[in-house]
């Protein structure tokens, strides 16, 4: 094309590239020519990125680079350094008793989020993620404890469970009075009757109060105490606590007292450690119910 | 549409793209060159010296008076000092910045560009290396034209070296700012500084030596946005170096001016003798009028002012002053100068406004602090005397690099409520003292008791105290006390 002859624009008096689009015609404001070079460097940047970096895929693989970078390795260095980090301090916790893990503000802070974790890993599924259990669940957060409120005894049931199948499990066993018929039918309604005013529910005067008193006194006393407040050792619940593991009702009573269902916590010790299990009792005890 | 497109032009690939033509600026004497050296010298030395100034901020802080430290996050300015949660005050100095950008444009065009702005300051660093080593404007084209010699290379590798050191030290300034600069001095000097200053050292000498050496006014006029935002920002007062051409045209040599005025036809006072253009950093012509390539710095005001008194005609042919006036002073109207206008107004109240607002942050911060977070689940506990628990997730902060012992304590709750903190007893007065280190944060975990046989409303309000004992500061965060819908 030699024959060209450059145009210029009246306007502006720049030269024009000879593109002309519905009468617009495009101007030649050429580009500095350190910009070309300036894209020639980062194609060959590009190259160099591919060498050292991974970057082609393969059909089943990828070409690594000779720097070896990797995201993912980056990402388990660093959970690896983390673990080194908590190792030191989880040794403190190890050696250190629950009470002196409560009272040392750097290991309660640990073991609240550690604990913390924790419970919403393996303990939150029954007790709930705010730990206030469910039906069959005991509720963490209040005051009533089955098997005692203490971090020793907290740390205790999380550790070997509730009829758990460890060796050093808490065992607790109500008889089943209906279904045995240690008590007959009646007898089971009128206790029924009198274990709902000690739990301040509502009675049925049909009943006679003090044949129910005295069944009591002779079935339930010696685990649930003479006033219903229950014996932790044995894992007999408080019976005038607003907060029950099962149906708080004149009905949930007679069921309970005809067939009791015992639920099942599982020992933790084994799979969680004593680190984490120090951990969450403290976490627990912390909730506020702790005593 | 038209389809049968050819270019007219450009058949040569190589020319859709034009090399820089490089710009040779001349020296020049006056009173802008003056306070363009004096803004240089204050501007640089600060840059320079300015992590070696030292201040003193008792034990356990750092003596440097402007740092900026990663790693206890902290910033240092003199008297100041900028936690990481007051990162707000960089989005308020960038503000004010950029208005008052657009407040020196209102006033006089592109101060920032022509004195202020580090590429400015440092081409013109580099420039008067040059000059010093390879001569003036003359010598310089000259010595680039000429074939290689012992002599050339020996002057172009002192000028590259010594450029070459100027950036390495800007690097090595900047990098003074994120560490104490004496010990970093002595690590980097040893090999003992951390990989990273090295490499921050390597791009700032980097872009130092190629953008104030090599790119030089390619900058300003391919690379920076802000002559585009200038030329939109700018109104018919705002002060611009002008070429006065009611007074400059016709131009001509000054003799064929003088014959001119002999023979009785109109003579400009321009002489056309090329000074202003000679002296322009940027290679401009500023008779073309303002545009988008001048800097604006006054460099051809003084090498214009210097050709006026030789000749002995009135100096000011260019000087500071707006389009308009050119063109009423040839209508034979007086010039007009408006300072106070509406936008110098509005971008004075709002640097004023920010200002203060910061001002009033920064004297009334809390140098200990609490937040307070109720519990969701569960909102509040019935306990077995039937009393009501709610449980708060507390944070304390000190933000004094001592121990700081704490009160904390609430009020709004009914007599007999009780307060606790899990694992620091409360005392007789319902208070829970708080140790937290220095710069530290403290989580606790906080209960309050409703008193027993109390009735409590569904929600009530509580207000959560921290005291500073030693300080009298006194922190509250008001939060709720939930109980059971009746």
């Amino acid at each position: 094309m030699a024959d060209h002859k450059k145009e210029i624009d009246n306007v502006t008096g720049v030269e024009t590239t000879g593109h002309e689009w519905d009468g617009l015609k495009e101007l030649n404001n050429p580009l500095p020519k350190w910009w070309l070079y300036i894209f020639y460097a980062t194609i060959a940047w590009s190259v160099v990125y591919w060498i050292l970096m991974p970057s082609w895929p393969l059909i089943n693989s990828y070409t690594t680079g000779l720097l070896g970078y990797s995201q993912r390795s980056v990402a388990t260095q660093e959970y690896d350094e983390a673990l080194e980090a908590r190792a030191q301090t989880g040794q403190e916790l190890m050696n250190a008793s629950l009470e002196e893990i409560q009272n040392t503000p750097q290991l309660l802070e640990f073991a609240m989020a550690n604990g913390g974790a924790a419970f919403a890993d393996n303990c939150a599924p029954c007790h709930g993620t705010g730990a206030t259990g469910f039906v069959g669940y005991p509720n963490l957060q209040d005051d009533n404890w089955i098997w005692g409120g203490t971090l020793d005894d907290i740390a205790m049931t999380i550790s070997y469970g509730v009829r758990s199948e460890h060796d050093e499990t808490r065992v607790g066993e109500m008889l089943a009075f209906g279904r045995d018929e240690l008590l007959d039918k009646e007898q089971v309604k009128t206790v029924s009757n009198y274990v709902a005013s000690l739990a301040g529910l509502d009675t049925n005067p049909s009943y006679d109060m003090a044949a129910g008193k005295e069944l009591y006194a002779e079935n339930c006393a010696s685990c649930h105490a003479d006033n219903g407040t229950g014996l932790q050792e044995l894992g007999a619940p408080n019976l005038t606590s607003p907060s029950w593991v099962y149906d708080r009702s004149v009905e949930g009573i007679v069921a309970q007292v005809n067939n009791p269902r015992h639920g099942v916590m599982p020992a933790w010790i084994d799979r969680l450690g004593e680190t984490t299990v120090k951990s969450l009792a403290v976490y627990v005890h912390s909730l506020g119910g702790g005593q | 549409m038209k389809t049968d497109v050819t270019p007219t032009a450009n058949t040569d690939d190589e020319s859709w793209f034009a090399s820089a033509a490089k710009v040779y600026p001349a020296s020049v004497k006056g009173r802008f060159r003056n306070i363009k050296w004096a803004i240089l010298a204050v501007t640089l030395g600060i840059y320079y010296f300015l992590p070696f100034v030292r201040w003193d901020r008792g034990p356990n802080l750092p003596d440097q008076a402007v740092l900026i430290d990663f790693e206890r996050k902290r910033a240092y300015f003199f008297f100041l000092d900028i936690w990481p949660q007051e990162v707000f005050y960089i989005t308020g100095l960038l503000v004010m910045a950029s208005v008052a950008l657009f407040l020196m444009n209102a006033i006089a065009g592109r101060v920032w560009c022509g004195y202020l702005c580090p590429q400015t300051v440092w081409t013109d660093l580099f420039l008067r290396v040059e000059s010093w080593i390879e001569g003036e404007r003359r010598q310089r084209i000259a010595l680039d034209r000429a074939p290689w010699t012992g002599s050339k290379l020996a002057k172009k590798s002192l000028k590259h070296f010594i450029w070459l050191m100027i950036a390495w030290w800007t690097g090595g300034a900047w990098v003074l700012y994120f560490a104490d600069a004496p010990t970093l001095v002595v690590d980097l000097a040893t090999g003992q500084a951390p990989l990273a200053a090295y490499i921050w050292i390597g791009i700032l000498t980097f872009t130092t030596y190629s953008l104030a050496g090599h790119m030089r006014e390619q900058v300003c006029t391919y690379m920076c946005p802000w002559p585009r935002i200038q030329a939109a920002l700018t109104d018919e007062y705002a002060l611009n170096v002008t070429y006065r051409a009611d007074r400059g045209e016709p131009r001509g040599h000054l003799k064929e001016n003088r014959k001119r005025v002999e023979a009785g036809l109109p003579a400009g006072d321009c002489i056309d003798c090329y000074q202003c253009l000679h002296v322009c950093p940027t290679g401009v012509d500023i008779r073309n009028g303002i545009q988008l390539d001048c800097i604006q710095c006054g460099l051809c005001i003084d090498a214009c002012d210097t050709v006026m008194t030789k000749i002995g005609k009135p100096t000011g042919l260019i000087a500071y002053d707006t389009d308009d006036n050119v063109d009423r002073r040839e209508q034979g109207k007086p010039p007009i100068y408006r300072f106070v206008r509406p936008r110098t107004i509005i971008y004075a109240t709002i640097i004023a406004g920010i200002s203060a607002l910061m001002l009033y942050s920064l004297m009334n911060r809390e140098y200990s602090g609490l937040s307070v977070v109720h519990d969701r689940n569960p909102l509040f506990v019935v306990q077995s005397d039937r009393s009501i628990r709610n449980g708060y997730s507390l944070r304390v902060m000190n933000r004094v690099p001592e121990e700081q012992t704490l009160l904390l304590s609430i009020s709004g709750m009914p007599e007999g409520s009780e307060f606790e903190v899990v694992g620091t007893p409360t005392n007789a007065n319902g208070e829970v003292a708080v140790v937290v280190g220095p710069d530290r944060t403290r989580a606790l975990r906080a209960l309050v008791f409703s008193p027993e046989g109390v009735k409590m409303p569904s929600t009530s309000e509580l207000v959560f105290i921290l005291k500073n004992p030693k300080t009298g500061e006194v922190s509250t965060i008001h939060d709720f006390f939930r109980a059971p819908a009746q």
